[in-house]
């Protein structure tokens, strides 16, 4: 009883904390593009802006949710809960520290992938849907985009894999727990000597920002031909939670690149527990990835096929046929 | 082969570069004035909707010749003067802007031969009701004066 | 809803783009036939905001009109009026102050900056990159203080009457110009390392949108559309007119007929702005910048008069008949973007939609200045 209560109590604060990331960093978000353009930024509800968040929200739950005549309202009004239930859920796997974890699961690394995969539907639902000519072809560019980059994403998870001997996140830290070299990333001093790990984090980062629709591969919401894309004739909270949904996605993307290559809560010098630590590697992930948004021009959808099918799924299939080599030798 | 490579490694570095100009750029200090709470001084030149110039009497200086009238291109300025019983010169009896039709161009100001019109530096002027724009001068004139 | 659909193996459908889209900036409707993603086939409908400037120009007299003319183009006004002004000075005979004709210049050629760096932030905004367009933005601030200190205004100048300018430039002018200089340089570098050679933004221009220097001559394209497909073409040089014979400048042409060439074209011509710029302030006369008998009422001759100039966005012309009366009897406006602008309809087919986008920001397209 006592179990099952800790159980529920830790997949509350795990959807809390979901949450909680998602709408502040909207204000992040608007900030770090402020900051980059020389510009304040919203500063002005609360000190530094930081009661932007609540009041935005309760602005979309004051609006009026409008179903377009026409539009298929099942699937209509599920597309947004579709794309935020799997991301949700995801953060139910992820572990922030030894103890700071909702519940371990022996299959984490696949359960994280599965939910994540998940989201895309609920794009596509959105797109098709809505009845709208936009909506649809910026729901076609997401299928593509996600059926492209998952490949080389799953395959660079798998090197990890195949490295850690597991698929339970928690184990695939502490391997990497035993000092700063220890990390994935850096190749020369960890167990495997794998140098390719670097480019294995790049593959990993390209994928997890074209996985999450971020600039500069936000095709489904190309605003310059596409208007809104997907998310064209949301209004209200159902924006709101595509909008919290990208964001919980970016936050999860962050998280895995931090326990696959950056040694999770492993404290270079242990100044602070390492709970803390992982929280710096993951949003110092998340702000890299505000930043390229606000420097970037966005691609185009043959580009960005291109770049996964012509050089990221075969770097990242070298990557693994490699990575098994040197397993072998070492 | 070589060209392939060669692509991905300068295209990887044309990012960086691009990244660390906007990395210089988020450390320069901030170019805005934020509004409602700085306000930004109008410079002399600047034109805002034409208001009259008074006498040291504090009469306007109009004469009534109403070359601005047929200055104007959008024809938003109507004024009326009359003669006062045994007086030479007209006097100013009412002077309309309709601001909705006023484009700023200042040709008004430049047909005035009698120093009677100038810009006003105003700049804020929002309102919902149309006829708020509908300025009387004169009135404005000796709202000024009290 | 459950009808059965009869499917053709390439059935194409009409999306509308428009009037109130984010790539168009404007109000214009481009009607597209669409195959996927593809092109098939656009028509570019006009006239949203069309506000009778023509008509406007055979009721009002001449001196009333000129204000108008910076109404048409929001971005480069001065160079409007300048072109309307010449004309009418060439048809009333009025003569311009040497000083006069350097100041218009001086403006038409800043302004011609301030819209080139407009166009620039715009275009990698429809390619998806925001923060170039605040920064081209800060540039065009000093541009926009320096003129609004001088004109009055930071859009709508009605800076240029017959005979002149309505106002001299004064030393402090001359200085925050000559100090822009150095800063728009180092800017244009910037711009160049941020967005030229982004290998996202190379890959999106180059070899994008052809437009052959046949297409642009069908079309009387001008600006950087002709001179990106290797047209020399420049009306500053080509039928020169106010005091540009005796400035030095080079008119950019590359032979692409991309967008890379289209918008390296007006990248350089913001550095031949800033050249022509920093060498007319440097023979800047002195002297009244009005005659001394300013014409008060303009009655041109009888007869037929036109006039070119090379605004930001091509070749503008104005055509005056006059009938010997204060009101001009038929006053015809060529605007450069209108002529640019059809262009889209024949260069986007087979385009997908992202690149065709892409192509009509190199257009630079202003819509009051299409519909006038």
């Amino acid at each position: 009883m006592i179990l099952t209560l800790t159980i529920l109590l830790a997949v509350i604060i795990a959807i809390a904390w979901a949450a909680f990331n998602a709408a502040y960093l909207v204000l992040a978000e608007r900030r770090g593009a402020g900051i980059i353009q020389r510009r304040p930024g919203p500063n002005i509800n609360g000190p530094f802006g930081l009661l932007q968040p609540p009041l935005d929200g309760i602005k979309l739950m004051a609006k009026q949710l409008i179903i377009p005549d026409g539009a298929d309202k099942f699937m209509y009004i599920s597309a947004p809960v579709l794309v935020m239930c799997p991301a949700i859920m995801s953060f139910v796997a992820l572990p922030y520290s030894d103890w700071l974890q909702a519940q371990n699961i022996d299959v984490g690394l696949l359960m994280v992938f599965a939910f994540a995969s998940m989201g895309t539907m609920g794009i596509v639902f959105a797109g098709w849907s809505s009845r709208n000519k936009y909506s649809l072809m910026a729901a076609m560019r997401s299928v593509s985009q996600a059926v492209a980059y998952e490949i080389p994403m799953i395959i660079t998870a798998l090197t990890i894999t195949l490295m850690a001997g597991t698929t339970n996140l928690d184990a695939i830290v502490a391997q990497q727990s035993e000092n700063f070299f220890h990390w994935n990333i850096f190749p020369l001093f960890g167990e495997t000597h794998n140098i390719l790990m670097p480019f294995s984090f790049l593959i990993f980062f390209i994928c997890s920002m074209a996985e999450t629709n971020r600039a500069p591969f936000d095709l489904g919401e190309a605003e310059g031909e596409l208007v809104a894309g997907f998310h064209i004739e949301y209004g209200s909270m159902g924006f709101g939670l595509f909008f919290m949904g990208e964001y919980a996605n970016i936050v999860i993307g962050a998280t895995l690149a931090t326990i696959f290559f950056l040694g999770g809560w492993s404290c270079p010098f242990g100044l602070f527990p390492g709970v803390w630590w992982f929280l710096i590697k993951m949003y110092a992930i998340i702000f890299t990835i505000i930043w390229i948004r606000w420097t970037f021009p966005r691609t185009t959808i043959y580009g960005l096929l291109n770049l996964s099918w012509k050089i990221l799924i075969p770097a990242s299939l070298v990557n693994l046929l490699l990575t098994a080599g040197l397993m072998k030798v070492f | 082969m070589i060209n392939y490579f060669r692509e991905i490694f300068s295209g990887l570095w044309s990012l960086f570069v691009g990244m660390k100009v906007t990395f210089i750029e988020a450390f320069s200090p901030k170019v805005t004035v934020s509004y409602p709470y700085e306000t930004l001084k109008m410079c002399d030149a600047y034109r805002g909707h034409i208001e009259l110039i008074e006498n040291e009497n504090g009469d306007p200086n109009c004469v009534c010749c109403m070359s601005c009238v047929r200055a104007c291109p959008s024809g938003c300025i109507s004024l009326t003067g009359e003669k006062p019983e045994g007086g030479k010169k007209k006097v100013l009896t009412s002077y309309n802007l309709d601001f909705t039709k006023c484009s700023l161009c200042s040709a008004c100001v430049e047909a005035c031969n009698f120093n009677a019109i100038e810009h006003s530096k105003e700049y804020n002027l929002a309102s919902r009701n149309k006829e708020d724009f509908h300025f009387d001068l004169l009135a404005r004139l000796r709202e000024r004066n009290q | 809803m459950n009808q059965p659909v009869e499917l053709q193996p390439d059935e194409t459908f009409v999306l509308n783009v428009g009037p109130q889209h984010p790539a168009t900036h404007g109000v214009l409707r481009i009607k597209m036939e669409m195959n996927g993603e593809y092109i098939v086939h656009a028509e570019t409908v006009v006239g949203y905001i069309h506000r009778m400037h023509e008509k406007m120009g055979e009721i009002k007299t001449y001196p009333q009109f000129l204000m108008n003319l910076s109404r048409l183009d929001y971005l480069g006004a001065m160079g409007y009026s300048h072109c309307h002004a010449l004309c009418v000075e060439k048809a009333a005979g009025i003569e311009v102050p040497k000083r006069a004709e350097y100041i218009r210049v001086i403006m038409v050629e800043l302004n011609r900056i301030s819209s080139h760096l407009v166009w620039l932030g715009a275009f990698i905004m429809d390619l998806g990159g925001f923060t170039p367009l605040l920064y081209t933005f800060q540039a065009r601030e000093h541009i926009l203080d320096m003129m609004e200190r001088i004109t009055g205004a930071r859009l709508t100048y009605c800076y240029i009457r017959f005979g002149g300018v309505s106002r001299d430039i004064d030393d402090q002018f001359i200085q925050s110009a000559r100090d822009f200089m150095p800063y728009m340089r180092k800017e244009l570098v910037k711009y160049h390392k941020l967005v030229t050679g982004n290998i996202i933004f190379k890959k999106r221009l180059i070899g994008m949108g052809h437009i052959s220097p046949e297409m642009c001559r069908k079309y009387g394209a001008s600006s950087g559309v002709a001179r990106g497909a290797g047209i020399n073409f420049d009306i500053r040089r080509n039928e020169p007119y106010s005091v540009y014979p005796e400035l030095e400048f080079e008119v950019p042409v590359y032979d692409g007929c991309d967008n890379m060439s289209r918008y390296m074209v007006r990248m350089d011509e913001i550095e031949q702005s800033l050249r022509i710029v920093e060498h007319a302030l440097d023979q800047l006369p002195d002297g009244p910048v009005m005659p001394k008998k300013a014409p008060k009422n303009i009655k041109p001759p009888a007869g037929d008069y036109y006039q070119a100039t090379e605004t930001a966005r091509g070749t503008f012309g104005v055509r005056l008949v006059s009938d010997g009366s204060t009101t001009p009897y038929r006053m015809k406006l060529r605007s450069p973007t209108y002529s640019n602008m059809h262009l889209f309809d024949e260069a986007c087919k087979g385009l997908m939609i992202m690149d065709a986008m892409a192509m009509m920001g190199t257009l630079d397209l202003v819509i009051p200045e299409i519909d006038r």
